[in-house]
């Protein structure tokens, strides 16, 4: 038998960790990549965005379990907290950063920069330093054994189905959105061309602050997807923005499949590495995004734009 | 009057203002000496610890320790005295920052005396400073065993001891009461200490137990929060022991996610730092694994100095934060009182008069002083000399986390380097006899 054959039952076990790892790495860039296809900034702050999204879905979860209530209750609340994160700290943020818009990109970068340190020092005096995790939605979904030879390996239905599925979810709505619907179409005018939207009557305000809220909501959700199974400590929201900036450089930035397919890519890139080469696991994202900005330096999806002077 | 008199008496003025200045002189330059050899208004510590970012899990709870530990001290009197005023300093962000502070610490501020610092980076940067601008430094948390291995200090002194031990000790503790193992594998997060540590472990089980095969080595970066990939590895593979240096949130984390998929129930973990996630990991880390503790802290050590003393600390610290105390609380009450002991030993030294910052610095070496569990020594290197302890999870009703059984306090002088060698080469030169000087274990009465 050759190193497939050696090998065969391994790849099988890499590729449904890189996928579920891949799931977990879109829900973190998909609304950073919205944002920034709407709004042309970098949002830093999607980092902490995350990090109060983790923390609000443990901190609901628990308070749940506290009370009482039943614990599958656990797995609903965390689309709920996500929303109220989104619709608490969206439109604020983005008030801010349109009163910047126009600035020099340097400035509005710094801006979110500014807001991320502030959030954080939010989260600190709102949670404090000590990890938190509420684990009930893993706990409750409980394991499924995966044959492996004569063994069985066991995967958690949380990291095998939900989080895949969720992720798969979001995709495919955010597409249909995008794609077919009114405030869907609008939003990708104002993407595409800001100012012939403005003229074609489309209220481009309007249009920034849904879509930013948006993105606050998906960037919490993928903190709040995050929670059952990682420890939210402080700095959790800088270790993933850096993560996002990859996915989203690598895909071409406003590209919303572009973020599924390098999230799947560097997902299954950092599952085989661990597996066959555990040195470079950490490098994986950053060589990908490497590897294809050397090719293609306005990302994987991104159409070449002409410049207007 | 004539002007002869006029003279004199001009003389005589002069003489008289000579020698009121030289009167003044002389009473300003005795108020001087007595004031350097009285008691100054106050000590003040500069303190630099995690207050943000992954490692504040540790930095937090060292300054709710030191607050309380300096309340207490100045309710008794201060040294000699003398009141404490720590001045804390955030090691977060970055070791340009932590130098920064340092210095206007010790210009602006005047600190007497630094406690420096969690992160090893920031003791290694800081150490040439202190002895350029002869502060007299402990090093209160960091490991690296690199500071008084490859260079000399008069003015650094660390309170604890480092990496060598606190490796050695739960390394030798799986050799003697667990050795029926024959793979191993290491999950260590992506930095100095996760590699250090893991070259260390190898180097000690290649030593005194040939033949043990390494089935994976896996180093993920700092803060990751999926190890699906790694636990997948893990259980494929099947080690018999799975070796983890890690620590906070990324501990705490993998344990979960292990724990989830039943890893736990498969190997054998061993944890040096496992101590500090014990109360936050809860029930997830099953009885059975090998816990280690970066010293012998542990609230429940089943034979301290001063039992009372350990009992009121974690009294009092519960009550002011709601959990038990973890290592560096420990780590951070060694340091005050280290610089407590040692103000009194220069003191003693000097029959009462203030010592000079060169007169403390030296009153460092050698020093013996009482910490919340055993006593620690202070080298003539610098380094400190501190019992290590071992032990098993065990679940216990009383606790809704698992507490450690079959303890064993492993001698500071067994498990730490000797002065003037290399940790790396020292451990190739460790003999199979060390195994029979591993004490018996013990558990605790908690």
């Amino acid at each position: 038998m050759g190193w497939l054959g050696d090998n065969g039952m391994l790849l099988g076990l890499a590729m449904l960790d890189g996928l579920s790892y891949a799931a977990a790495v879109f829900m973190v860039a998909v609304g950073l990549n919205l944002v920034f296809g709407v709004m042309h900034v970098l949002n830093v702050a999607h980092g902490s965005l995350y990090a109060i999204g983790g923390y609000a879905a443990a901190s609901l979860s628990l308070f749940l379990i506290a009370r009482g209530m039943p614990p599958w209750l656990s797995i609903p609340s965390l689309v709920v907290s996500s929303a109220i994160v989104g619709a608490i700290l969206g439109p604020p943020i983005e008030r801010l950063l349109r009163s910047v818009s126009g600035q020099e990109e340097v400035l509005q970068l710094l801006v979110t920069f500014a807001l991320f340190m502030i959030l954080e020092d939010l989260q600190k005096l709102v949670w404090g330093v000590q990890p938190v995790v509420s684990d009930a939605p893993v706990k409750l979904l409980g394991t499924i054994d995966v044959p492996f030879g004569r063994d069985a390996i066991p995967f958690t239905s949380y990291q095998l189905f939900l989080l895949p599925g969720v992720a798969l979810v979001t995709l495919i709505g955010l597409a249909w959105f995008l794609r077919r619907t009114l405030a869907g179409r609008m939003i990708v005018a104002v993407t595409v061309d800001r100012e012939a939207a403005r003229a074609m009557g489309i209220n481009a305000g309007k249009v920034m602050l849904l879509t930013f809220t948006a993105g606050a909501a998906l960037a919490a959700l993928g903190g709040a997807l995050a929670s059952p199974t990682t420890s939210l400590v402080p700095g959790i929201g800088a270790s993933t923005i850096v993560l996002s900036f990859a996915v989203v450089a690598t895909a071409g930035l406003g590209q919303i499949e572009g973020a599924a397919l390098t999230a799947l890519m560097i997902g299954l890139g950092r599952s085989l590495a661990v597996y066959f080469a555990p040195e470079f696991e950490v490098v994986v994202p950053y060589f990908i995004m490497v590897s294809v900005l050397l090719v293609r330096p306005q990302g994987l999806f991104a159409v070449p734009e002409t410049r207007r002077i | 009057m004539s002007t002869k008199d006029e003279m004199r008496s001009d003389i005589l003025t002069r003489r008289a203002a000579l020698a009121a200045l030289g009167v003044g002189a002389l009473a300003l330059s005795g108020r001087r000496v007595q004031a350097q050899a009285g008691k100054p208004d106050e000590i003040k510590v500069g303190i630099a610890t995690y207050l943000s970012g992954p490692a504040s899990v540790f930095g937090v709870p060292a300054r709710q320790a030191a607050e309380l530990l300096i309340e207490e001290l100045n309710a008794a009197g201060g040294i000699a005295g003398v009141k404490l005023r720590p001045i804390f300093f955030d090691e977060g962000p970055g070791v340009d920052h932590f130098v920064a502070e340092y210095r206007r610490l010790v210009q602006s501020e005047k600190v007497d005396l630094m406690f420096a610092a969690i992160s090893s980076a920031d003791c290694l940067a800081c150490a040439p400073i202190a002895e350029e601008m002869k502060r007299p430094t402990l090093l209160w948390d960091c490991s690296t065993q690199r500071i008084f291995e490859e260079a000399h200090y008069d003015y650094v002194f660390r309170t604890i001891g480092n990496s060598t031990p606190e490796v050695l000790a739960p390394v030798l503790y799986l050799l003697k009461y667990k050795p029926n193992f024959s793979t191993v594998a290491v999950v260590n997060q992506d930095y100095v200490w996760g590699r250090d540590s893991w070259t260390m472990f190898k180097t000690i089980v290649e030593r005194l137990k040939p033949g043990v095969r390494v089935v994976a080595e896996m180093f993920p970066r700092f803060g990751a929060t999926d190890y699906s990939s790694e636990v997948t590895r893990l259980l494929a593979t099947k080690p018999d022991v799975v070796f983890n240096a890690s620590w906070g949130g990324d501990l705490d984390t993998f344990i979960r996610q292990a724990a989830d998929r039943k890893l736990l129930e498969r190997s054998l973990f061993v944890l040096p730092l496992g101590e500090s996630s014990l109360e936050r990991v809860g029930k997830s880390l099953p009885p059975g694994h090998i816990i280690g503790a970066r010293g012998d802290h542990w609230f429940l050590h089943p034979s301290p100095e001063d039992a009372k003393r350990l009992a009121a600390f974690t009294e009092n610290f519960r009550k002011r934060t709601g959990v038990y105390p973890i290592y560096p609380c420990f780590h951070m009450a060694q340091a005050v009182f280290a610089m407590k002991a040692a103000y009194e030993k220069a003191l003693v030294t000097k029959g009462g008069v203030w010592p000079t910052d060169a007169e403390l610095a030296a009153a460092f070496k050698g020093l013996q002083f009482p910490s919340l569990t055993s006593p620690v020594k202070i080298r003539e290197d610098g380094q400190g000399l501190a019992n290590m302890l071992v032990g098993t999870t065990v679940a216990d009703p009383k606790y809704s986390f698992p507490i450690l059984a079959d303890m064993v306090v492993f001698p500071g002088e067994m498990v730490t380097t000797p002065v003037g060698k290399s940790s790396f080469e020292w451990l190739k030169t460790l003999e199979p006899d060390i195994l029979s000087r591993v004490p018996q274990p013990v558990t605790s009465r908690g």
